[in-house]
């Protein structure tokens, strides 16, 4: 918006010569080139080897190396989706992963919209170093936990289980959730829960029948976001799991590469599929996910 | 009957106010209570605990464990691999997170354009952010696919080398596919600041003479400056711990070139089995993480 407003202030000053009106546009032409050929470039950079995956589940594994690289195959097929979707181990990987990574988000929601409201609507003792706390947390290395972890998910026999992996995901997932959740509610106005509060029913009812329904968008943000944190982990889930029915899906990519060593189309297969969750949730939701992430995550 | 709010009401005792603060501090607390129990169980228990294995001889599989001192910290901090490793995260976190800040600005400022329509904009949009929607597994598997001796990328260049494979070209591999992944997300909290800078700036700027690059560091540049300094203390911590990319596509290898400090850390507690060693190393890493959690926290608080 800012440009175009120059433009037209520069255009409307060099009204004066001709001469100087084409050189304006002339330039205005060439930048516009200069911009399409930086997206150009830039979209290869970015969507090129995302193309060649999508190409490459599609075809057979000679084909993948064949030279010279072609993007269209002759022998297109949907084998190796075919194989990875009907294999139980690999359609293990997918339930672990559905079932870790939702019941985090789920929890993680439970526990930081409480947390955000304290935060939000409540003036109390220890509320600044508790803050402090939080954002800290961030900065902790997922590799010096991952020992003590180890030590205390063995000792409460949760290793090779679900709970151990969604127990020990919830100390990444919760402290953005907070910050980002807690972002969201200071943009609502408190008069919105205070009087439902003055009218004599409690804190709880505030939360869940006023404030909750009116933040499904800021909700479903951190939702989106707790969500690919957990589907995405990979150093707890190679850790605190041993048997492959107990792996997820990022694990399951590298185990596919180590047996089937190098069927590439199906390796590709599978990181597609692994991807799709986190792919539609972002499309469908990204104008939330965007704005949530910057207001929370960015700006706190 | 009569609730504690109705009880002021009636008797506006200075008491009841005050049992009514506290009332409040209590449900404060109350909505608290899972966060507290989650992070004393999460993040109190578990550094107290790394703290304690880093002073003892065996821990975790050990049977015995005896106090040691300062033992593992000086076998540690007198390892040169250790140093090695230290050296890779600094080169590996540093390079990524000076070509994120250029990348993702660069990306955000041609977003940002309005010489270009609204569609196209939208439809590069969506293609810029791809990288950030793969987890680390499948931009590892993908980028072993494309630079793999017989690849695309080799064919492209019309190279023929190794790599991820190489001494020498595996470091700078490994950081440029970790730039890769990482980049959108700085060009996404950059456009997004980009279309919060008022469009008056600018034009004032404009009437006043300035050309577009001083505009861009005289009007850009300071209005983005906290977004900014937020995103690099954010990925300077994040790409310092990063494990999973480098443990999927070199394995800290070949011999240590691409050895960063998670890598070193996870081989010595899950390769060794020296947990004691690896808590030590692992504990090193946490008080350089709290360093840059000190900076980023006085900056969260500064901005508020």
């Amino acid at each position: 918006m800012a440009t175009a407003a120059i433009t037209t202030r520069s255009t409307t000053r060099s009204r004066n010569t001709g001469a100087a009106r084409t050189t304006r546009a002339a330039r205005t032409r060439m930048a516009r080139i200069g911009v399409i050929i930086g997206l150009v470039l830039g979209a290869i950079f970015a969507a090129g080897p995302v193309l060649w995956m999508l190409s490459s589940s599609f075809k057979s594994n000679t084909e993948i190396f064949e030279l010279p690289p072609r993007l269209v195959t002759d022998s297109f097929s949907f084998d190796a989706y075919l194989t990875i979707l009907t294999t139980p181990e690999t359609v293990r990987f997918f339930l672990n992963s559905y079932v870790v990574a939702g019941t985090v988000t789920l929890l993680t929601l439970l526990v930081a919209i409480q947390a955000a409201y304290a935060f939000s609507r409540f003036e109390f003792r220890g509320k600044r170093v508790l803050n402090v706390v939080i954002i800290s947390v961030q900065a902790v290395p997922p590799i010096t936990l991952l020992i003590p972890y180890f030590g205390l998910v063995v000792a409460l026999k949760l290793y090779n289980t679900y709970p151990g992996l969604i127990l020990t995901y919830m100390v990444f997932t919760l402290p953005y959730a907070i910050i980002m959740m807690t972002g969201y509610f200071n943009t609502l106005p408190r008069e919105l829960d205070e009087a439902v509060r003055m009218d004599g029913a409690g804190s709880m009812t505030a939360l869940w029948r006023i404030l909750v329904p009116i933040s499904v968008p800021g909700i479903v943000s951190v939702g989106i976001y707790t969500f690919m944190i957990a589907w995405n982990e990979y150093l707890f889930a190679l850790t605190l799991t041993r048997t492959n029915d107990m792996r997820t899906v990022p694990i399951g990519i590298q185990l596919l590469m180590g047996q089937h060593s190098y069927e590439w189309n199906q390796i590709m297969a599978m990181s597609i599929l692994g991807s799709i969750p986190v792919l539609i949730l972002f499309l469908v939701l990204q104008r939330y996910f965007i704005s949530g992430l910057t207001a929370g995550s960015v700006k706190s | 009957m009569i609730t504690p709010d109705t009880e002021a009401i009636v008797t506006g005792a200075p008491l009841s106010r005050r049992r009514r603060q506290l009332r409040k501090a209590g449900e404060s607390y109350g909505f608290l209570a899972p966060t507290l129990l989650l992070l004393f169980v999460l993040m109190i228990v578990p550094i107290v605990m790394v703290i304690g294995y880093s002073f003892q001889d065996r821990a975790v599989m050990g049977a015995s464990s005896g106090f040691v001192g300062l033992a593992n910290y000086v076998e540690v901090l007198s390892d040169p691999g250790f140093w090695k490793a230290t050296g890779n995260t600094l080169y590996f976190t540093g390079v990524s997170v000076a070509a994120h800040l250029v990348i993702g600005l660069t990306f955000a400022m041609l977003l940002n354009s309005t010489l270009i329509g609204v569609v196209p904009r939208a439809i590069f949009r969506a293609l810029y952010v791809l990288p950030w929607l793969f987890t680390a597994a499948v931009i590892a598997v993908l980028w072993r696919m494309l630079l793999a001796p017989n690849g695309i990328v080799n064919f492209l260049l019309t190279t023929d080398v190794e790599w991820l494979a190489s001494p020498q070209l595996a470091l700078g591999t490994v950081t440029f596919v970790n730039i890769w992944a990482g980049y959108p997300f700085f060009m996404v909290s950059l456009l997004a600041g980009l279309q919060g800078i008022p469009g008056e700036l600018n034009e004032a700027a404009t009437v006043d003479g300035a050309n577009g690059p001083q505009r861009f560091w005289n009007v850009t540049i300071p209005q983005l400056r906290p977004i900014i300094v937020s995103l690099l203390l954010l990925d300077f911590i994040w790409t310092s711990q990063q494990f999973a990319l480098i443990w999927m596509t070199t394995g800290g290898g070949p011999i240590d070139v691409t050895e960063v400090l998670s890598t070193f850390t996870y081989k010595l507690a899950f390769a060794q089995y020296d947990f004691a060693v690896a808590a030590t190393s692992a504990v090193l890493v946490l008080l350089m993480s709290m360093v840059l959690a000190v900076l980023y926290v006085r900056h969260q608080k500064a901005r508020d």
